[in-house]
């Protein structure tokens, strides 16, 4: 079942950075509860198609809906929007003056509003869920990568956003750190977040996404079930940027 | 620039975008006068202006102290400047010798720290009475007797240390993860304070530096206080001349044009910093 309205439509999103033409009219369309991976080389625009999401960048065209709401509109107050997507960096972004706990409830604090002891009953809660509960009190610099990105998904998580964006969270961890953030993904997705991520975990991409969508040269070239585009792509292009991870045993 | 083919809605984005570019300016301007007019009518229909005028804007005593006043202010653009530049490395050189690391630096931090602490503290006007006066005094040789010289020797001692807790505020706000890349690139701790750390650090002060250099600006007219014929004493000659004021006002007026280049500089150094290491976007 899906909904009529989806969560997220892009509709010919263009951005560039001066001459060069990032994002080439990238169409998508993201469903209530479904898992959208984005693959492809680094420059292929998957990060930058994420920060347009955001609204982090603003696009030069195309429409980019949120809940069918048009939130490339500059009428639309972007703090507003941006209250309902979470967004995990690839350097976790972590606030390093302040404790785990304080990172996580300062959008329930300062920007919905939560009283302080609730914020903070709720963000140990989920501190607790992803392993982090003794952590709370520490500042960043003193975790793990790993742990330091689990506390990053949790700051995204912690104002129940509709979309979370991800953008190649894993890239800075070593493989035992990947695991546990994988982990946790793999937990919000059985419980029915709907997700946006960048990433060159394939084996990862496989299990999780519903659709995997293949970025090159600013565009989405071909898009699919992660069986289909994963192992058998139509495109010699896709076929070549994957043909290095079937070769090094990864998928 | 050729402007690629955009969709209705692009045109409709941007169109919506100068539209409320323009509104804000007129906005803008248009409060900008209104109060400016009020504000000139407020002050010229108060009952003292006209003494007001006399006393403190008058143009004729303006015009006359005006050559006099400049050639005091070419001597405080002249300490000003040698004194900047001795104040830069001094303080540098304090700030580094403050973060050296090892037993063996034990005293000469000490020192630098003793330093900032004694010559922040101490109100620059005594400092100029003590060297000022106070060491010419001592007859010693090969000590100058000049007020100039000493004057500025008072204010890089002042200025110095303050500049010195600037840049060693920015030393340690260069993320550790900086010194430990460089350090693993097998750069020993020198270079990596030359090549990674102060390069960082520096650029990040950039804008609390020109605001020290600002104080700096205006208080280079202390050194009047030792006799040396800058702006300010020259403006304390003309007004006693002519028992008016405007001759302080002209010279305050110069400080003040002194300073506005320096402020906008500082203001543009920030935002250029701003632009080049922060990330991009709309934030």
């Amino acid at each position: 079942m899906t909904t009529p309205v989806p969560v997220l439509a892009c509709q010919q999103v263009v951005k560039r950075f001066g001459e060069l033409e990032v994002l080439r009219g990238v169409d998508l369309e993201v469903a209530e509860h479904e898992v959208v991976v984005l693959i492809g080389a680094s420059g292929s625009g998957k990060s930058t198609l994420l920060r347009c999401i955001n609204l982090l960048e603003t696009v030069d065209d195309g429409v980019i809906m949120l809940d069918g709401q048009d939130i490339t509109d500059p009428r639309v107050n972007r703090d507003l929007v941006r209250r309902r997507i979470g967004v995990v960096f690839q350097a976790y972004n972590l606030f390093p003056h302040r404790t785990v706990l304080d990172n996580v409830t300062m959008a329930p604090r300062f920007v919905h509003k939560t009283d302080r002891s609730e914020a903070e009953r709720a963000a140990m809660a989920l501190l607790a869920r992803i392993g982090l509960a003794d952590k709370a009190r520490e500042f960043p610099d003193r975790l793990s990568g790993g742990q330091q990105q689990r506390a990053a998904i949790a700051r995204a998580l912690a104002y129940h956003p509709r979309l979370l964006l991800l953008d190649e969270v894993t890239s800075a961890l070593d493989p035992e750190l990947v695991g546990e953030v994988l982990a946790l993904i793999r937990g919000l997705k059985t419980q029915g977040m709907t997700i946006v991520m960048a990433t060159h975990e394939m084996a990862f991409a496989r299990q999780v996404a519903d659709r995997v969508l293949f970025l090159h040269d600013g565009g989405v070239l071909e898009g699919g079930p992660p069986e289909q585009v994963l192992e058998n792509p139509a495109e010699p292009r896709t076929r070549q940027f994957l043909a290095r991870f079937i070769e090094g045993g990864r998928l | 620039m050729s402007q690629p083919a955009v969709s209705a809605i692009e045109r409709d984005r941007q169109a919506y975008r100068r539209a409320r570019a323009r509104r804000s300016t007129g906005i803008a301007a248009i409060s900008t006068i209104v109060f400016a007019g009020a504000l000139f009518l407020v002050v010229t229909r108060s009952p003292g202006w006209p003494r007001v005028r006399q006393q403190f804007f008058n143009l004729e005593v303006a015009r006359d102290s005006l050559p006099r006043i400049l050639e005091g202010l070419w001597l405080n653009i002249r300490i000003l400047v040698v004194a900047e530049v001795l104040i830069l490395v001094v303080g540098l050189a304090v700030a580094i010798t403050r973060t050296l690391r090892g037993p063996i630096f034990v005293p000469l931090r000490a020192l630098a720290a003793g330093y900032t602490d004694l010559f922040r503290g101490i109100p620059l006007i005594i400092l100029l009475y003590l060297i000022g006066f106070g060491v010419p005094g001592l007859r010693l040789q090969g000590v100058p007797t000049s007020a100039v010289v000493l004057g500025t020797t008072a204010m890089v001692l002042t200025y110095s240390a303050y500049v010195a807790e600037v840049f060693r505020a920015g030393i340690d706000s260069v993320h550790p993860s900086q010194r430990a890349a460089a350090r693993s690139l097998g750069l020993t701790y020198r270079q990596s304070m030359r090549l990674v750390v102060l390069p960082q650090a520096v650029r990040r002060v950039a804008p609390p530096l020109l605001n020290d250099f600002v104080a700096l600006q205006k208080d280079v007219g202390l050194i009047s206080v030792l006799g040396a014929v800058d702006a300010v004493r020259a403006a304390q000659i003309e007004s006693a001349e002519t028992f008016n004021f405007t001759p302080y006002v002209v010279a305050g007026l110069l400080f003040v044009a002194l300073a506005i280049p320096t402020a906008r500089a500082a203001d543009w150094t920030a935002a250029r910093l701003e632009r080049r290491e922060r990330a991009a976007g709309v934030l």
